[in-house]
């Protein structure tokens, strides 16, 4: 049975139909005019061969072309791109299967963040009354290390709501190298949580490690392709339209293996794409579009996701701010033009502007979680513990968001209302009225077990202080302190025999063989 | 005259418009001259070179920083001021020698090899031509020898680097490397920025100086071109 997440019923729209298409045409005509700038050569010569108008762009110090693409490459790939993608996992309870015209929403972490925060609780003694003393938490960040991402992995395993896992820290320990990187993080992830792990490459020559690895643990080629354990994510379009030459070589490598791929475009409205929402919106479904047909003609059927990191330009430092409500309007219309392609949908919620865990970063983050969940994106990534515009990740935060979700999915159930519901409170109410007391609190406790009632938020302090990041942080060491289901022993030997690069210390059999 | 179109160049700098088909601030200016226009205007008339320098660009541009301090002003706005002020400049060069002012100084600037991140290096770029530097960009993922080449031809006073991803800050090192093989690390001063990177960082690859944004990169460069040291 693959993991549930949260069905939708009536997913939040912004865009009317008429919207949508003219989205839709605007986006096929930027297609052709002024089409994409393409740095990958393979790449353009094979828009060439399939009909595209290609054209080197002379006079530019890297070579490139220019790439017109007519609509009906654009429609063929969409009608070729599968409406149902499952991302497998080590657990197969695990698994979620994405299906394009269902707006059935999994929370996925994100993404690599360069900074750590750790967290402590110094005591500090009030100066007028010495006998007051109150622990106050303080952030520490730090470059992000193979331990930590271990460590997050383990944690989100044991964190309910995440459904998935996207590495959460870029590596950057002393001994991982270009050539070590994607081996190491995957294996860090995959042997820590059971869920679906996805993640960028750092160099294409590590990808076959990586999928030879891949197929070891889910058992094979076959196996891997019948459960995908891993999953990638790709920028190829850099905005404005442009294919960069190395992420779309990646792209086209992972398409050829056929594994799941999300073709993701981040333009920042104001910088790399117009301020206003028509053209940001325009823009990126073409820069979508434009890599899901890429894909395509690559390797006809493979599994692809319509990834959106669509994001506003703040106006102080035109650094992207994930916090502005525009963001989140972005979000929602790129999830629902992935439901007119019929396409799962990557999109994003929850990253926060301001760098620590605090009343911002909680407002931001439920505010985005909210909105953009009820929209109905199949995969939403970027929701666990991510702060400064995805430059930091903190697992403090990642507990505390794990909640927020378990609010909104609790918010999310259907609503019970039929005619045995109604007739049955009908009498309670009759018998009721007739007690001389007139309470129906009898009535409360078959209900209070029965899952119906939602939990105390579970953070919630005793006295006059807010306790939450404190007991949240117990929490966090509750999680840490539960085991976790590591690749079994045999499997992990011959990982390490046949896998190039992999750190010892990562192998968690060591002292014991 | 020279007074009236020194104080419109002034005006329109504060509007941050380039060219007459500009917006600006204030309603209704699309149609008349923007600097570009009045520089050559002012070229024409024989108005002193270092009078439109000082009293039209400079002068603009603290009144423009002054509003941005006071939150009056964003840094799309600022922007548009240092673009005007950067048109102004590429016009003004070849008069500059002959009006007996001293160039700020020129910065080649890129985007290492392997990284595509280039929003914040052309910021970075704007705000240095706004502060009066002449800037080459030589674009982004670029090729240490072509960095190295174009520091040979170019001879630039300083060199800025920029990297977003962990994995190619490290080719700001190489860089600095074959800088110093092919004798030319003592002729540039370099600087270096991108979120990923430090002060500390700097230090440790042996670059002069290390932005942390557009403002931030102008005050190093002047401290480096007044011959200060890094942390003072
Ligand atoms: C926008 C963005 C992109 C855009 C880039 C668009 C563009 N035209 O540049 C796109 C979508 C193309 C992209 C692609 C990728 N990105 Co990216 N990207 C970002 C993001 C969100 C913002 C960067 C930005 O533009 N900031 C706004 C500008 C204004 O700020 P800035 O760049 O820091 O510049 C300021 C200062 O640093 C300084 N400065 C900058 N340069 C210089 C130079 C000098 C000389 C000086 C003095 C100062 C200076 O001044 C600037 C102005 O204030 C960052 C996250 C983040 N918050 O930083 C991730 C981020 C950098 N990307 C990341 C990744 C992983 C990638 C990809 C590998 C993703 C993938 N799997 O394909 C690819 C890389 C492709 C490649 N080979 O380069 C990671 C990097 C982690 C790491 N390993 O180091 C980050 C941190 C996001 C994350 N957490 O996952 N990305």
């Amino acid at each position: 049975m693959p993991r549930e997440g949260i069905l939708i019923s009536n997913p939040l729209e912004r865009l009317s139909g008429e919207q949508v298409r003219q989205i839709h045409d605007a986006s096929i005509e930027i297609l052709n005019d002024p089409g994409l700038l393409c740095f990958n050569k393979k790449a353009a010569e094979i828009f060439q061969s399939r009909g595209a108008k290609v054209a080197g762009v002379s006079g530019s110090d890297t070579p490139c072309w220019t790439v017109k693409i007519p609509e009906k490459l654009v429609t063929g790939a969409l009608d070729s791109a599968p409406k149902t993608v499952t991302l497998g996992a080590r657990n197969p309870d695990n698994a979620l299967i994405m299906k394009g015209d269902e707006p059935r929403v999994f929370f996925i972490t994100g993404s690599e963040t360069n900074m750590w925060l750790d967290v402590d609780f110094p005591t500090y003694v009030n100066k007028s009354d010495p006998g007051k003393e109150i622990k106050v938490p303080e952030f520490q960040p730090r470059r992000g290390m193979v331990a930590d991402l271990c460590d997050s992995a383990h944690v989100c395993e044991h964190l309910e709501s995440v459904d998935g896992y996207i590495r959460t820290v870029n590596i950057q320990d002393k001994d991982i190298t270009g050539d070590n990187k994607d081996v190491n993080k995957f294996f860090a992830c995959l042997n820590n949580t059971t869920k679906h792990v996805m993640s960028g490459l750092t160099s294409l020559n590590q990808l076959d490690n990586v999928v030879k690895m891949a197929e070891m643990i889910a058992g094979g080629p076959d196996k891997l392709k019948e459960n995908p354990i891993i999953s990638f994510i790709t920028c190829l379009v850099k905005s404005p339209l442009q294919f960069v030459d190395d992420t779309t070589e990646t792209f086209m490598e992972v398409c050829q293996r056929g594994l799941p791929i999300v073709v993701s475009s981040s333009p920042q409205a104001g910088t790399s794409a117009p301020i206003k929402e028509a053209g940001i919106m325009a823009q990126i479904n073409a820069e979508v579009l434009a890599g899901i047909t890429l894909g395509q003609l690559v390797n006809r059927g493979t599994p692809v996701l319509y990834g959106s990191v669509p994001v506003r330009a703040r106006m102080d430092t035109l650094g992207d701010s994930y916090g502005s409500i525009e963001t989140s309007q972005y979000n929602i219309d790129c999830v629902q033009m992935a439901r007119f392609y019929k396409l799962p949908n990557y999109s994003t919620s929850g990253v926060c502007d301001t760098k620590i865990p605090g009343q911002q970063s909680s407002i931001e983050r439920l505010f985005s979680d909210i909105v953009v969940t009820l929209s109905g994106p199949q995969f939403l990534h970027c929701a666990f513990g991510l702060l400064d515009c995805n430059s930091v990740f903190c697992l403090l935060q990642a507990v505390l968001d794990d909640t927020h979700f378990q609010m909104i999915k609790f918010f999310l159930k259907s609503p019970r209302i039929n005619e045995q519901e109604l007739e049955t409170v009908k009498k309670q109410i009759r018998e009721v009225v007739a007690t001389p007391q007139k309470m129906f609190i009898n009535y409360i406790r078959p209900v209070m077990r029965s899952g119906e009632i939602s939990p105390p938020y579970p953070f919630e302090g005793d006295g006059d202080s807010d306790s939450v990041f404190a007991l949240a942080n117990e929490r966090l060491q509750e999680l840490r302190a539960k085991p976790v289901e590591h690749i079994d022993p045999d499997t992990t030997a011959r990982i390490f025999r046949e896998i190039p690069g992999l750190l010892p210390r990562l192998n968690v059999y060591k002292g014991e063989r | 005259m020279s007074e009236d179109i020194i104080e419109l160049i002034k005006k329109n700098v504060i509007q941050g418009r380039v060219t007459q088909d500009d917006e600006g601030i204030e309603e209704g200016m699309v149609g008349q001259p923007g600097v570009t226009e009045l520089i050559k205007e002012a070229l024409a008339s024989d108005v002193d070179v270092s009078g439109i320098i000082n009293k039209g660009l400079t002068a603009s541009m603290e009144v423009v920083g002054q509003k941005f301090e006071n939150e009056e002003y964003y840094i799309p706005d600022m922007l548009a001021s240092a673009e005007a002020v950067g048109a102004a400049m590429e016009i003004l060069e070849p008069h500059l020698a002959k009006s007996g002012v001293k160039p700020k100084g020129k910065i080649l600037i890129a985007t290492v090899k392997g990284d595509m991140h280039d929003i914040g290096k052309n910021i970075v770029s704007i705000l240095l031509r706004g502060a009066g530097y002449m800037v080459k960009d030589l674009g982004n993922d670029v090729e240490t020898g072509d960095i190295v080449e174009a520091v040979r031809e170019e001879k630039p006073d300083f060199l800025g680097l920029s990297a977003l991803l962990t994995s190619t800050m490290v080719n700001m090192e190489d860089t600095i490397k074959a800088l110093k093989e092919n004798g030319l690390r003592d002729r540039v001063k370099i600087i270096i920025g991108g979120a990923p990177l430090s002060q500390e960082y700097a230090e440790s690859i042996g670059a002069d100086g290390y932005g942390a944004d557009g403002f931030h990169a102008i005050s190093v460069i002047e401290s480096l071109n007044s011959g200060d040291s890094l942390d003072s």
